[in-house]
């Protein structure tokens, strides 16, 4: 009797054992790789998780931040172990090389034609390569000019400048003054940011990164103009000559503490410069406008700055994956956190047209931009064709060759 | 039955060192003849392509430079500041032994927090380095030091050392116990001055351990990744790509797994030669004890 007693335990001890095991299993684990840097802030995104958690309690995410510079190699990594993440952020330079790799997973049939239509055009460059998505986009910037509006005053500038000569002639004049020694800084170090500075003024002298052909063109035209341009505000001492080593967050550094009347940067600037003390000793001197064009080329020059979620082609749990990053992505959600970074949606900025609001600079600044995106080259090896650029544009802006010479050696090493 | 008792022994670590180490050592091999990428098919068989290919790449012949020159310099330096570190701390000061305990700090300091803390010492325009320079007036203007290709490994170079250099002054004391009392004083006697007594009484006894201690530095600081990365990126103009980096760059962010696994087997190999160096360095030792 005493073993029959046992035995009937032991086998509802299995059974509960089993069922729980089930109950565990049932569970889905979302794994997640974001980046801490420029755009949603960790704390952001772990806000945004967090109220995705409360309605979906069958679901757990375990999220990992890298900074930037390592989210290229992260995602490829796990690709090459054929393991890891159910989601990605990613950038807008990359998916020709994760579609052609079958790194990501395509996602064409999950956008109906109704969310296609809403988001910015610009944003959707992020996730296309040959009419196939990769991804839904997430967020969608460029680069602006900020200016310290106090410095400008001082020098009696009127207007921030329209054009890039405006914008020489005025750095010029803040600097005669003696406001300070290097009114202009930008983030000229030899990674990906120095590519992206170029890229709005290559847009504004009317280059192109690649010829028709997918031949490289930049060292043509508004290509080479480009690069003329920033080793001559080298050159007339109106550029931090720190530029060379500096990434955004140094750009940050430099504009919040009042070392520098102009300063490219994403939106996210903006918020921790104009607003945040801790952070700034500018506040409320903060103006901000779509960086300048050029007078018969472009009225404005740009840098599509857009990123997208993807779910790698590896990935054991797409469907929810995909409705995580939906909701990440979705107008409400994206409108609650638009101070960290700007919405994808139209309606969004239609919006903020009508209302009045504090950061009305930014969203015409970014209205302006957004309608004129200028893409990076969309090829499979961005990456090695970004580095022999990145080291082309560092030997002109270090005085060890000329523009000419060191865009033309990147164009024949790049065409072979 | 002793000597089976003792392979037994070294068994479970031989299988561990096989599984973590020799297996993918093996696969990096193979991976280092063929044109595979990263993420991609597993590629074809191409002979010593990538290894010809390596020998004539700038890129390759740059970094293995930069690799050279940072550990020739920063192993020569922090041997030489070590040395002279722990000769003093041996000496009768006041507060020795606080100070001797304060000389682990850069060595126990994660590599990345030291990296950090450097970036900020070096920054152009808010950097202490630069401040403390102009205020002896040794520099007019602020200085970008890791912005600029000449500097750039010497700056990277001298956080390295900064954080390296109490172990081999840590290792000098250790060896300084070790020299007779009785030796030093017989010297004494003898007539024989501070040199004279450093070099025939207490060089011979810190000799071996400090060769063991620059060979397994010059190991490391062979394989130098980490420091660089987060100062500069390999950059400006390439100046402080190490080969360490080369390899991360070519393997993982061009995704030219094949090529990659031919320059981490080149460096693979150059750390062979220093690890044989070392080898060399404990029989010496061995020899003189």
């Amino acid at each position: 009797m005493k073993r029959t007693r046992s035995l009937i335990a032991a086998a509802l001890g299995l059974t509960a054992a089993v069922a729980f095991s089930v109950a565990a299993e049932a569970k889905t684990t979302l794994n997640a790789l974001f980046m801490a840097q420029a755009g949603y802030s960790e704390s952001d995104v772990r806000a945004m998780t967090d109220a995705y958690l409360k309605n979906h309690p069958d679901v757990s995410i375990k999220l990992e931040f890298v900074p930037y510079e390592q989210l290229h190699d992260k995602i490829t990594l796990a690709a090459g172990s054929g393991q890891g993440y159910d989601t990605v952020l990613y950038d807008v330079i990359w998916p020709a090389e994760f579609a052609e790799n079958n790194i990501l997973a395509d996602v064409t049939s999950r956008i109906d034609p109704a969310t296609k239509s809403a988001v910015e055009d610009g944003a959707w460059t992020t996730v296309y390569y040959k009419d196939k998505a990769y991804g839904m986009p997430w967020s969608v910037d460029s680069k602006y000019l900020f200016y310290n509006k106090e410095m400008l005053q001082k020098a009696g500038i009127v207007n921030p400048p329209k054009t890039w000569d405006e914008l020489l002639a005025d750095a010029k004049i803040i600097k005669q003054k003696g406001i300070v020694d290097y009114p202009i800084v930008w983030s000229w170090s030899q990674a990906e940011a120095v590519i992206c500075d170029y890229a709005i003024l290559l847009q504004a002298y009317g280059g192109k990164f690649l010829d028709e052909n997918g031949k490289p063109a930049f060292n043509k035209g508004g290509g080479l103009d480009a690069l003329k341009y920033m080793v001559q505000s080298l050159k007339d001492g109106v550029t931090n000559p720190h530029s060379t080593e500096y990434l955004e967050e140094d750009v940050r550094g430099v504009f919040s503490s009042g070392k520098a009347a102009f300063a490219l940067n994403w939106t996210y600037m903006y918020g921790l410069a104009n607003t945040n003390a801790k952070e700034s000793q500018v506040v409320g001197k903060v103006g901000v406008v779509a960086p300048p064009g050029v007078d018969g080329k472009n009225p404005i020059g740009t840098v599509n700055g857009a990123m997208g979620l993807g779910i790698p082609t590896s990935s054991q749990n797409k469907d929810a994956a995909w409705d995580y990053i939906k909701f990440l992505s979705s107008p409400e959600i994206e409108a609650k956190y638009a101070a960290s970074s700007p919405p994808i949606w139209k309606s969004f900025y239609e919006e903020a047209a009508k209302q009045n609001r504090p950061d009305a600079d930014l969203m015409k600044a970014e209205a302006e931009s957004f309608n004129a995106l200028s893409n990076r080259p969309q090829v499979p090896d961005y990456q090695q064709f970004s580095a022999r650029l990145q080291q082309a544009i560092q030997q002109a802006l270090l005085g060890k060759a000329t523009p000419e010479d060191a865009l033309n050696a990147a164009a024949a090493d790049l065409s072979n | 039955m002793e000597s089976r008792g003792r392979l037994l022994l070294l068994l479970p670590l031989v299988v561990v060192l096989l599984a973590v180490i020799g297996w993918p050592l093996l696969d990096t091999f193979w991976l280092s003849f063929t044109d595979a990428r990263l993420g991609g098919q597993t590629g074809n068989f191409i002979w010593f392509d990538n290894y010809l290919h390596a020998f004539r790449a700038p890129a390759f012949r740059r970094a293995l430079f930069v690799t050279v020159m940072f550990t020739v310099c920063t192993v020569g330096a922090e041997m030489l500041i070590g040395l002279g570190v722990g000769l003093l701390l041996d000496m009768d000061l006041w507060g020795r032994k606080f100070l001797r305990g304060l000389l682990i700090v850069p060595w126990a300091l994660p590599t990345v927090v030291n990296a950090m803390c450097w970036r900020v010492i070096y920054n152009p325009d808010f950097g202490a380095l630069d401040a403390f320079l102009q205020q002896i007036g040794a520099i007019k203007e602020y200085q970008s030091w890791l912005g600029d290709p000449t500097t750039a490994l010497i700056a990277v170079g001298a956080a390295d050392v900064w954080k390296t250099f109490s172990l081999v002054a840590i290792i000098t004391l250790a060896g300084l116990q070790a020299v007779p009392r009785e030796l030093k004083e017989a010297a004494e006697i003898d007539g024989a001055g501070p040199f004279e007594r450093f070099r025939t009484v207490t060089w011979p006894v810190i000799l071996p351990p400090l060769t063991i201690a620059c060979v397994l530095r010059t190991i490391e600081a062979f394989k130098v990744f980490d420091i660089i990365w987060v100062m500069t990126r390999g950059g400006p103009l390439d100046s402080t790509k190490s080969l360490s980096i080369l390899v991360y760059q070519e393997a993982f962010s061009f995704r030219h797994a094949g090529y990659g696994a031919s320059l981490a087997m080149l460096s693979v190999a150059i750390t062979m030669m220093l690890i044989g160096a070392y080898s060399r360095a404990v029989k010496i030792q061995g020899a003189v004890r």
